[in-house]
């Protein structure tokens, strides 16, 4: 069966504007579902889902897996330590191995750029890209459309900028194509060293300093920035990291408009962010959390070869049971 | 006595004696008897009919990988040396980067025999520059040129150290025999996958810059006019090499080099997908590139057209791209590749690519062979370059399979391949 998206979600840059507006669409009758007593629709009864998270990651796993327990399908949470290059277990293996014992789909988050692709061309079952090296993480990027989208009203002519490590960011990736392909402006700031060379030719605006980023936007997406960039000599520190490019209350407030603040988690405070700021007015992070879960259950939910137009019929119908 | 060979009425094409005409080869007792109008034929000889084929001074691949010994499950010298010949080489230099590394006297002769053993091309083994390839103290190069080592290399690993590149130009003009070098800044490569430009950034891969090559590549050529050695620059990848070899050149520096015939024929874009058998070291890099790469092999800033055959096991590409090695099989594609995306649309002619694929060859690294002159070793490559055919690597003599041609139709192959007056392949109309 063929659904709307397609086999697979891989990430953001292979999806027309349909086809991210369908999925923000399905997601807005699945955000009251998370409201209830209780907290589940019959939609994928029967269907099984392994969650194959080769990376360390507690939001994302909790969030697809409330996502398909919601939506009543049975899970199984495979992590698989190490990275593909320790000694064991190829991926083409392990997914063969899976395929074996007829499974629906799978959500897999890995070290490596293309591991999703890699584990779509070679199992049948549907694959869910949740984050791959520093390639995409597209459930991430529909969350924040989502979350703008609730917000503004509109995703079209909003301008957004992406703050911090665009460079080694999957979520930065996955942000540009989905703004782009709704219509916004997008623009990237962060220092050039944590920038991709060649980011003149994504269509986006770079911007060097923070303050000028400020004053143009009307949102911005913080990124987390690892620590391990300043051990690899990609800033030379921290401290001045959060002097030069963190979001400080200091320097919204310069700004002659509000923005509204995103950022994907789990926050370095006072590093790419202050804390007044994360927990500010402005702040709509723990919106974006609580979006996840939805985008996700229509993510599983098209996959699955829903009818977008039975979304709303089927959060009507009574509770799935386990 | 060796039963002769005649190579009868194909267009003979040889560069080095600015030979083009129709007629016969005859090679008696293992050299070129005769080169050029038709003659009659020796008693008892075999006949090769040629109508429709170039005859050329045999191919010579200064820049394979032939894995043995250490990977002899991927490659060994005689399967190497069967797939050299199916692909129209007379003979092949083997990269010392086995294991154990060839990097001493013993290791150089038993390449030379195993090539002797297969029967097929010539084998000629690289010395490594430095022992065991670690970039520290310089192997017995001398040694290993008496045992019958014609350059040394490092190659698969970068020169790091400017001062050890330096003694190696220094010391190997005692002997000579060219450095060839894989110019690779390791820092500015490091974990790198792909090229890097706007397609590793939107893929998500670490990439390459052009400039890790051009850097060495400078610091090689300004080495080589310090020293007076020969610098061979292998797999030349980059715009910004082109020119600097350029500069070199025009100013008398012993410098050489080589590009691969899928640096002549793919960009950065074949990597879309993930797909590791666009991965190599150098990485494909843009069109502006494979442009300038193509000019500079026609006007001859570049020398030679060598394959850098790096066969690895299926297991081995099959997986995620930023682990998957680096490599493609090439010496059962290289002629045809060449054709199709050189001489078919104009850029060269065949006597040109003759001799970026013998004549040069065997003038770099002083080597018997690309010629037909009276004489010489019975060295000959006899190919169609009209005939067109597919690519199905499952009919490769190599063991490696690992290549980005995969299923498409080129031009141009070799339908017999004569070593030392012996036909080591011949393929029917």
């Amino acid at each position: 069966m063929t659904s709307a998206l397609g086999k697979d979600l891989l990430g953001i840059e292979p999806l027309s504007a349909d086809q991210i507006r369908l999925i923000l669409d399905t997601a807005e009758p699945f955000k009251e579902i998370s409201e209830r007593t209780i907290k589940k629709v019959p939609a994928l009864r029967g269907s099984t889902i392994v969650n194959l998270f080769f990376e360390p990651s507690t939001r994302t796993r909790v969030s697809f897996e409330f996502a398909e327990k919601r939506l009543s399908a049975d899970t199984v949470n495979v992590a698989a330590s190490g990275s593909s290059v320790s000694k064991g277990e190829t991926l083409v293996d392990t997914a063969r191995n899976l395929e074996a014992m007829r499974i629906d789909m799978v959500v897999i988050r890995h070290g490596a750029s293309g591991a999703a692709q890699f584990l779509a061309e070679r199992i049948e079952s549907n694959v869910i890209n949740a984050g791959d090296g520093t390639h995409e993480h597209p459930t991430q990027g529909l969350l924040d459309l989502l979350t703008l989208r609730d917000r503004f009203g509109r995703l079209d002519g909003l301008r957004v900028c992406i703050v911090g490590d665009v460079l080694h960011s999957r979520v930065a990736r996955s942000n540009i194509w989905g703004l782009q392909k709704m219509g916004a402006d997008v623009a990237v700031c962060g220092p050039r060293s944590l920038l991709p060379n060649a980011v003149g030719e994504f269509g986006v605006t770079v911007f060097d300093r923070v303050e000028a980023a400020i004053e143009w936007a009307q949102a911005l997406n913080v990124l987390r920035l690892q620590l391990e960039r300043m051990t690899a000599g990609y800033i030379p520190s921290l401290r001045e990291y959060n002097r030069v490019f963190g979001i400080t209350r200091e320097r919204l407030a310069q700004a002659d408009h509000e923005l509204l603040i995103l950022h994907p988690g789990p926050m370095n405070r006072g590093v790419e962010i202050d804390s007044d700021v994360a927990d500010g007015p402005c702040s709509v992070i723990l919106d974006q959390v609580t979006n996840g879960v939805a985008v996700r259950m229509a993510v599983l939910y098209l996959l699955a070869g829903g009818k977008p137009e039975l979304a709303e019929a089927a959060k009507l119908a009574p509770g799935g049971d386990r | 006595m060796m039963r002769p060979v005649v190579l009868r009425g194909g267009r003979i094409i040889d560069p080095s004696q600015g030979l083009d005409c129709v007629g016969d080869v005859v090679l008696i007792d293992g050299k070129i008897e005769h080169a050029g109008a038709a003659v009659g034929s020796p008693d008892g000889a075999e006949i090769v009919e040629c109508g429709g084929s170039i005859v050329s001074p045999g191919f010579i691949d200064v820049h394979c990988h032939l894995r043995e010994p250490g990977r002899e499950d991927v490659e060994t010298i005689a399967t190497g040396a069967r797939a050299a010949a199916a692909g129209g080489f007379t003979a092949v230099c083997a990269m010392p980067n086995t294991d154990p590394v060839t990097d001493n006297q013993a290791a150089v002769g038993f390449i030379v025999r195993q090539g002797l053993v297969a029967q097929a091309a010539r084998v000629y083994p690289i010395g490594a520059i430095s022992l065991r390839q670690r970039g520290e103290a310089l192997a017995e190069v001398g040694e290993m040129v008496a045992a019958g080592a014609v350059a040394i290399s490092d190659d698969g690993k970068p020169v790091a150290s400017a001062h050890l590149m330096r003694t190696a130009l220094e010391y190997a003009r005692t002997f000579g025999i060219p450095v060839v070098d894989h110019c690779e800044e390791p820092t500015l490569a490091a974990a790198g996958a792909m090229n890097e430009g706007v397609v590793s950034a939107r893929l998500g891969l670490r990439g390459i810059p052009s400039e890790a090559e051009e850097i060495m590549v400078i610091r090689d050529i300004l080495l080589s006019r310090r020293t007076g050695g020969h610098v061979h620059l292998a797999h030349m990848s980059t715009r910004g090499s082109v020119e600097l070899i350029r500069w070199g050149k025009e100013r008398g520096i012993a410098v050489t080099a080589e590009v691969c015939p899928h640096h002549l024929s793919l960009t950065e874009d074949a990597v879309e997908g993930y797909a590791t058998n666009a991965k190599m070291n150098p990485p494909l890099r843009t069109g502006e590139d494979v442009r300038a790469l193509g000019e500079a092999l026609r006007d001859g800033t570049i020398d030679v057209v060598a394959t850098d055959h790096a066969p690895h096991h299926y297991d081995e590409k099959e997986r995620e791209f930023a682990d998957a090695p680096n490599g493609i099989v090439g010496l059962e594609t290289a002629l045809a590749v060449v054709v199709t995306t050189m001489v078919v649309p104009g850029h060269l002619d065949y006597a040109t690519l003759i001799d970026r694929m013998s004549v040069a060859p065997a003038r770099i690294f002083h080597l018997p062979g690309g010629s037909l002159a009276r004489g010489r070793p019975g060295d000959v490559t006899v190919f169609d370059p009209s005939r067109e055919w597919v690519v199905d690597p499952s009919q490769f003599r190599s063991k490696g399979r690992n290549t980005p041609y995969a299923g498409r139709r080129l031009r141009g192959r070799a339908v017999c391949t004569v070593v030392g007056g012996r036909v080591v392949h011949h393929i029917g109309a």
